[in-house]
């Protein structure tokens, strides 16, 4: 298959028209306002609606709105747009609708920066808005692995009617890597439940989150939760690399995971026997790869573009049965090889035996 | 024996959950009677706001969709530009059009979506106990003016439609009554034509009604259709702020 | 065999540019490749950079902090980064831009007023591909034929001269020997 060049903002849009989406709407932020101008030029020819909505409240209502109608709906921001679009998303998990939401992290809180950053794991697998529920958040490391997840996070979307998001960073963003197409998705489930007009064919759908009674709204609850169960159990990915005879397994996602497995090579070299879990979802969290891959080491380190947000999975996942230490940038710098591989030998004793 | 009266085949046979004597119900009315008469139920997806109409999905027996508080705009937005052949509309009060959804609404205008906007103003947050709205009047008391309006602390009430009439994106503002037979039938030629506006895609629609809120405006019904006309209407003057196509196409094409 | 590559200037020199065409380049030799810019308010008119990998192995953090080859087309530039180049690497200079000489003895620095021969050869703005010969001259990283290629795959067919340009300039730079 022919490989290009493309930026990783731009191969996530092109992935998007490829897995059948048919409308964009997004509010500009750096650093991913390529995803918007991308589409807005494609989608003329592809065949599709890109509108750049007034706000990111308003974008990710339009989300709602044409997704309402059973249509693979999309927007994309960055870490504070994604904060204005919680409501919506919401929402959106309220009315158990499908939709994908791309958030390319950038340094915060506030306006932060807009440099690479991981530090909305927190909000991404934790509290996207209020109430109880989750969404999907898968965590691709190259821009190949994004255009892949593109498609794997509509299908997613669609067979559990949740929201799912893929949560990049401005380095996956920006950067540019060798990247191949899938062809154009043809075939897509049936969404009877869709608000398109019943034609007279059939009863009225109502796309609601609204349930004044309590115990109705518990129920609704707790059958998307069900859902959740099944999506726990099945759906959890992870890569892991040499943690078979690994005395200190790395636990890194996303660009972090590339310098983490750049350091646990040097690591190897250097005669330590280091190893990398890189969780692919977030939400559900690998619990089970992460158990397996850490089953022989000592200790772990958990590398992150943050001050440690997934070190709290990762502590839940063991049970806290081994030491989890952590290292850490934040605010837009980004850790190199040699600070982590640094960090690796402080707790393995510098290979010595 | 010739039926002579029946409800719209679009209005939904169960007790609707409004005070008595409110107007909502005699707008729901207007709106299914122009969807029956045009014959569009099938092709129609109604937004609901938050709000006293925030149940209204139980009422359109066309396909309904819930938006979050002042959203309504912009998830028709996104059903209309997916769905350009279906008819699409919102219906929404004064606290939810006219405060937090004002970006919405505004840009929904003037971006010219072809969508219809029902307007509900009558003056007060309805449903979470009579608090100030946007187009509470200088003077009115309410749960959060308890001392009257102040525009001096208050500001100023909204003019939705004179606003939304000046931009070029609006193809219809019109602002009607139902406190009177003669201004229900006013009403509903309004918003028929709004919504064959939307057929002709001739941009944004938005027909303002003023309704009454006998609840919280502590009237009875009767009082409450009085203070509709004699304090209302002074300050909202009915009539149409704009009619035109929004969209003319250009000539030779 | 990794090559970690830093291109650095001002805004509008064409650092993305060659970056692009080097990463390209590589993509033609089938090696694993990255490209990563400076982006946001640097870019306007300010400083700008450009990370390029090429690599045999798959490629960990595209971010290089420490390059095997510095493109330095201004002052400010060669002095943020000389020193961060490994032991062993290479400095490629515009030298009508920079003035500064490199210290270092444990790197092989190259200077091509290349900004000047762009004029000379009526080659505006294609200062950064002279710099690209030099660079494949001197390391070998890049075949010229492999540069044709990526030129090709890179400058779309309808401006065909732009691409002749190009294949000018870069071997000025090869040729040129200072």
């Amino acid at each position: 298959m022919e490989r290009n060049l493309m930026k990783g903002n731009e191969a996530l849009a092109e992935a998007a028209i490829r897995a059948g989406c048919k409308c964009f709407f997004g509010y500009p932020i750096t650093p991913q306002t390529e995803i918007s101008a991308y589409l807005a030029k494609r989608f003329k020819q592809a065949g599709g609606v890109f509108l750049q909505a007034e706000s990111e409240i308003a974008a990710i209502n339009m989300v709602l709105g044409a997704a309402s109608t059973g249509v693979r709906a999309m927007t994309s921001s960055s870490s504070p747009g994604i904060s204005l679009k919680s409501e919506g998303i919401s929402y959106i998990a309220g009315s158990d609708l499908p939709c994908v939401i791309i958030n390319v992290q950038r340094g915060g809180p506030g306006l932060g920066g807009i440099q690479p950053s991981q530090a909305d794991y927190w909000q991404a697998t934790r509290a996207l808005g209020h109430g109880d529920f989750h969404l999907l958040v898968y965590a691709p490391c190259s821009v190949q692995e994004m255009v892949d997840t593109v498609t794997k996070a509509f299908d997613m979307a669609d067979k559990f009617r949740m929201p799912a998001m893929i949560l990049a960073d401005g380095l996956l963003g920006q950067m540019m890597e060798p990247v191949s197409f899938p062809e154009p998705k043809t075939d897509f489930p049936e969404k009877p439940w869709a608000a398109n007009g019943h034609g007279n064919k059939r009863e009225h759908n109502i796309i609601n989150s609204l349930f004044l009674q309590p115990d109705v709204l518990e129920k609704s609850v707790k059958d998307r939760f069900e859902r959740y169960e099944e999506i726990k159990a099945n759906h959890a990915e992870a890569e892991l690399y040499m943690t078979e005879d690994a005395d200190i397994v790395l636990t890194a996602y996303g660009a972090t995971a590339r310098v983490a497995k750049s350091a646990v090579n040097m690591a190897r070299e250097q005669g330590i026997k280091a190893g990398l879990i890189r969780p692919i979802t977030l939400w559900p969290f690998p619990v089970k790869q992460i158990n397996e891959g850490s089953k022989n080491a000592k200790s772990i380190l958990c590398v992150e573009m943050s001050m440690g947000q997934m070190i709290d999975d990762v502590k839940l996942a063991i049970n806290c049965s081994k030491p989890v230490e952590f290292f850490g940038r934040t605010g837009g710098v980004i850790p190199t090889p040699a600070e982590v591989l640094e960090e690796i030998k402080k707790y393995t004793n510098g290979g010595a035996k | 024996m010739a039926v002579v009266f029946e409800k719209p085949k679009s209005l939904a046979d169960v007790t609707l959950h409004y005070c008595p004597g409110c107007t909502h119900g005699i707008i729901h009315r207007l709106v299914c009677e122009v969807i029956d008469e045009m014959g569009i139920e099938g092709d129609t997806i109604g937004v609901c706001p938050v709000g006293c109409s925030v149940m209204a999905y139980d009422y359109f027996t066309c396909d309904m969709i819930e938006a979050a508080h002042g959203r309504a705009p912009a998830v028709a937005t996104g059903v209309k530009r997916t769905n350009p052949d279906k008819y699409v509309f919102t219906y929404q009060g004064d606290g939810d059009l006219a405060a937090i959804g004002t970006a919405e609404t505004v840009h929904a205008a003037t971006r010219g979506e072809n969508i219809v906007v029902i307007f509900v103003n009558n003056t007060t947050y309805g449903m979470t106990g009579g608090q100030m709205a946007p187009t509470t009047l200088p003077g009115q008391v309410t749960q959060t003016t308890p001392y009257g309006r102040d525009p001096k602390l208050m500001g100023y009430p909204v003019r939705v439609c004179e606003m939304l009439a000046t931009l070029s994106g609006t193809a219809l503002a019109q602002r009607v009554a139902v406190n009177s037979v003669p201004h229900i039938r006013e009403a509903k030629k309004a918003i028929r034509k709004a919504f064959e506006n939307q057929r002709d895609k001739k941009g944004f629609s938005i027909v303002e009604v003023l309704s009454t809120c006998p609840t919280n405006w502590g009237m009875s019904p009767v009082d409450a259709l009085k203070r509709l006309e004699d304090e209302m209407i002074p300050y909202y003057p009915l009539g149409v702020f704009k009619d035109t196509n929004a969209f003319p196409e250009k000539e030779g094409e | 065999m990794t090559h970690d590559i830093l291109l650095a200037g001002f805004g509008g020199q064409g650092i993305l540019f060659a970056g692009k065409i080097l990463a390209y380049s590589g993509l033609m030799d089938e090696k694993e490749v990255s490209w990563l810019p400076s982006y946001g308010p640097e870019m306007r008119g300010g400083t700008c950079n450009c990370s390029v990998c090429i690599s045999d192995a798959p490629i960990g953090s595209p971010l290089v902090t420490e390059p095997s080859i510095l493109i330095a087309m201004n002052t400010p530039s060669l002095e943020k980064f000389v020193d961060k180049v490994k032991p062993g690497g290479t400095i490629i200079v515009d030298s009508t831009m920079v003035d500064a000489k490199v210290e270092r003895t444990d790197v092989n620095t190259y200077y091509v007023p290349a900004s000047q021969l762009a004029v000379d050869n009526e080659l505006a703005g294609g200062a950064n591909i002279i710099l690209l010969g030099k660079l494949f001259k001197e390391t070998g990283i890049v075949s010229p034929e492999t540069f044709k290629k990526a030129i090709e795959k890179v400058v779309p067919a309808k401006k065909a001269a732009l691409a002749a340009n190009n294949l000018r300039a870069v071997q000025l730079g090869m040729d040129y020997n200072g």
